[in-house]
């Protein structure tokens, strides 16, 4: 196995279109997490609550990272094999809901790629914004790429979970 | 909307008391759906095992979104979350069978803020571990 491609370190990659948040998309959402809040599928009741429209829970704003991750998981140069990674860490800062109507634009950085063990530790952070720039919400993203450090500096007895 | 719980009524150490939520192959075929992450290792056992998993695993974001659901169903309001952060320090692994997993979430109100928000601080537990450390939620109460 090889280690990743620390050129990649630095990069951003802003979603090539909108992503456009959806009713029903928020409903099936909501239902993958059993949330029958009636917020995230009751237009009139979300309304009534003084939303724009459905709510989004607040980890829909993962499914908005455009491609995988919003990395270059397909991009054989850095290296990633996907079925090695597991989420180390997730952060969201929300400045407001996402309501359905949303247009987001989501800019994803990685800002790190460091060695723990014989795992390596990508750090990525996102900015998700509406196409006028208004600016809903941040986040941060820790994946744990298992076993793909070199195989040197590893001091004895440390190693993968 | 504002949350149904009041600011007022709530002090360091009010607890969210504990609640049990079943995750089953079923739940992670759906997630994936609906989130778009079909890495294998949440619903093929041959990937997860060859990768080194004990077996398939839940993905991360659903134990994070159902140990927020402890939070949002509390103060009624999803709307009011502000920030919402966790480590993931233990995979849930989902057996093939009819029970599944149970996640376990409670919390406690561990700050209390200005602007009426307060830092939850959840416990998430699968099978005795720890699946979640650090989870912090600041939510505004009404």
């Amino acid at each position: 196995m090889m280690p990743l491609n620390q050129d990649f370190v630095g990069r951003r990659f802003v979603s090539p279109v909108p992503f456009q948040v959806g009713r029903e998309h928020i409903r099936q959402f909501a239902r993958a997490v059993g949330d029958d809040n009636p917020l995230h599928h009751d237009v009139e009741a979300a309304r009534a609550a003084g939303y724009a429209d459905l709510v989004a829970p607040p980890t829909f704003l993962a499914t908005a990272t455009p491609g995988a991750l919003g990395l270059p998981t397909d991009d054989p140069a850095l290296g990633l094999d996907y079925a090695l990674i597991v989420h180390g860490e997730q952060r969201f800062t929300l400045r407001r809901p996402v309501v359905a109507g949303d247009e987001l634009v989501t800019t994803s950085t990685l800002t790190g790629i460091r060695t723990a063990g014989r795992n390596e530790v990508l750090v990525t952070t996102y900015q998700y914004e509406t196409t006028s720039g208004e600016e809903v919400a941040v986040g941060t993203c820790t994946l744990v790429s298992r076993g793909t450090a070199a195989p040197r500096d590893i001091p004895a007895g440390e190693g993968t979970r | 909307m504002t949350a149904t719980v009041g600011y007022d009524c709530v002090e360091v150490g009010t607890e969210l008391p504990e609640r049990l939520f079943p995750l089953r192959r079923a739940d992670l075929i759906r997630y994936a759906g609906a989130s778009g992450d079909f890495n294998p290792i949440h619903w093929n056992e041959r990937v997860a095992t060859d990768a080194g998993l004990p077996g398939v695993i839940a993905h991360g974001m659903l134990t994070m979104a159902t140990a927020a659901r402890l939070v949002t169903d509390w103060i009624g309001d999803p709307g009011a979350v502000e920030e919402f952060g966790v480590k993931f320090s233990s995979p849930v692994v989902v057996p093939d069978d009819d029970e599944g997993a149970t996640v376990s979430v409670r919390g406690v109100v561990e700050k209390k803020l200005d602007g009426n928000r307060v830092v939850v601080n959840l416990t998430t537990r699968c099978g005795g571990e720890k699946v979640l450390m650090a989870a912090r939620a600041t939510v505004r109460l009404g």
